[in-house]
């Protein structure tokens, strides 16, 4: 079908859920209450502000992360051409792993890699 | 002659004798949404209710058998209860981001379906970037689930958007350098393209050592990404009561899960194409006869069995292992599943050069 198919993909999506919230709101009887809109908390109130700042070590792997997705992103095109390259291919494969691998120890030498 | 393929190009034929080009075009495209539609509806059904037969087997019980014959009628029921309960908003919550983010889940869960071949020349879209496609599309997915964490005005539901985000962009890498080792002994991105290349043998069989470690890591890495036990930390039951959803009830939370659902199936699909050979039939070599046999099973039922024994592997792991924590998880895949997926790619690629493979 081609790249039309991703438009239908994307209608079928929303008009699936569309659909199916539709309906139930529709046979839907609800009240509403001031209890009723609380956030889920075991039965308490919740105490403070649900916006807070989380731990740092998710932003630590997250930056991590990041260079190594860029990397994988340069893997692809390299990984089409590799076996009729040749020889070429591993040895600049090996460079470029060895380069990539050196800033992955010295991240984990700062330990970026150490769950607080 | 009853095969996918031959009754798509009746039926275009049979459109094109009475329509007009662009009217065959938008009829198909209607009937394609449709196709597409009913699939979800039905594996949504399905998955749920043998992840439950396979759990309750797996625990010596009989599980759901009283809706209909074998329980076979139970996720209709369900779905039916789901339907008649309220959808409620939280008053503190981000109204928009938390009514959007379903709908995200669900296109992602919706796109990631083009490329793959369901059977033999049947499939939506043959791109020839299509693995590519795959695992660009497959991370839009950890949006949506931090969209709904963050929006639902609950400390439980951004604690498990927060470990899910985490986890999914860490196990991405180890999934994307695993399936490289079958584009590097492949030489192409197209899916049609690594099929045929495991005309004569699965990869699995064909390709050794280094196909076998990107299998088990692949299967590993996948797990994590889907959310899946032992990897559910995202929504794990004991401490976080529901994870990122925690919030949602009624559709909003049917169309979470079922995404979730889908998403196994589409990981197990693309794992079935990379290292089981998609819908090829089990070939050996030049065995001319022994292949020709193989070749009457039909092709749409070879990919649905690969695909679903790997959905079962998936959910007897669910069954055996104990969950694990954030940060068991984290060096698993940092210190282990990454060093070793990466030595294994160039393992790849020296046995792909030198031809080792059969």
């Amino acid at each position: 079908m081609g790249a039309s198919s991703l438009i239908v993909l994307i209608i079928a999506a929303v008009a699936f859920s569309g659909i199916a919230i539709m309906l139930s709101t529709l046979v839907l009887k609800g009240s509403k209450n001031k209890q009723k809109g609380e956030p889920y908390e075991c039965g308490i109130p919740t105490q403070g502000k649900t916006w807070i700042q989380l731990n740092v070590g998710y932003y630590l792997f997250a930056l991590i992360f990041l260079i190594f997705d860029v990397e994988l992103v340069f893997l692809y095109p390299w990984a089409v051409v590799a076996k009729s390259m040749g020889w070429i291919a591993m040895i600049e494969i090996v460079i470029f792993f060895f380069i990539l691998f050196m800033g992955f120890l010295y991240a984990h030498k700062k330990g970026a890699l150490k769950w607080m | 002659m009853w095969s996918f393929s031959h009754i798509a190009n009746e039926l275009h034929e049979w459109l094109s004798s009475i329509f007009n080009p662009t009217w065959t075009l938008v009829i198909e495209m209607v009937l394609a949404g449709v196709a597409v539609i009913g699939l979800f509806a039905a594996l949504g059904l399905v998955l749920v209710l043998m992840e439950r037969r396979v759990a309750a087997w797996i625990q010596i019980r009989l599980g759901p058998n009283r809706v209909g014959p074998q329980g076979l009628l139970q996720s209709l029921a369900d779905t039916l209860k789901l339907i008649v309960k309220e959808g409620l908003t939280p008053s503190g919550a981000d109204k928009l981001l938390f009514n959007v983010a379903p709908f995200i889940a669900m296109i992602v869960a919706m796109l990631l379906m083009a490329p793959i071949a369901f059977a033999k020349d049947f499939q939506l879209w043959d791109m020839n970037i299509g693995v590519l496609y795959v695992s660009a599309v497959s991370s839009i997915m950890v949006i949506s689930i931090l969209m709904a964490g963050w929006s639902s005005n609950n400390k439980y539901s951004l604690m498990g958007a927060m470990r899910s985000g985490a986890q999914i962009v860490s196990y991405e890498l180890s999934a994307g350098l695993s399936i490289l080792t079958i584009v590097v002994l492949t030489g192409s991105l197209q899916v049609s393209d690594i099929i045929h290349a495991q005309a004569t043998g699965w990869w699995i069989f064909k390709g050794h050592l280094p196909v076998w470690i990107a299998f088990v890591t692949f299967i590993i890495a996948v797990t994590a990404e889907t959310n899946r036990a032992p990897f559910d930390l995202a929504e794990a039951e004991s401490e976080l009561t529901a994870g990122f959803h925690t919030e949602y009830s009624g559709m909003k939370f049917a169309l979470f899960f079922l995404a979730e659902y889908i998403n196994v199936f589409i990981v197990c699909a693309i794992g079935a194409t990379l290292f089981l050979g998609g819908w090829m039939p089990f070939h050996i070599g030049n065995w001319t006869q022994f292949n020709h046999v193989m070749d009457y099973i039909p092709s749409s039922i070879w990919f649905f069995g690969k695909t679903f024994f790997l959905i079962f592997l998936i959910m007897w792991f669910r069954w055996t292992f104990p969950r694990l924590r954030i940060d068991q998880l984290l060096n698993l895949e940092w210190k282990y599943l990454l060093p070793i997926s990466m030595i294994n790619l160039l393992l790849a690629t020296a046995m792909a050069i030198l031809g080792w493979h059969f």
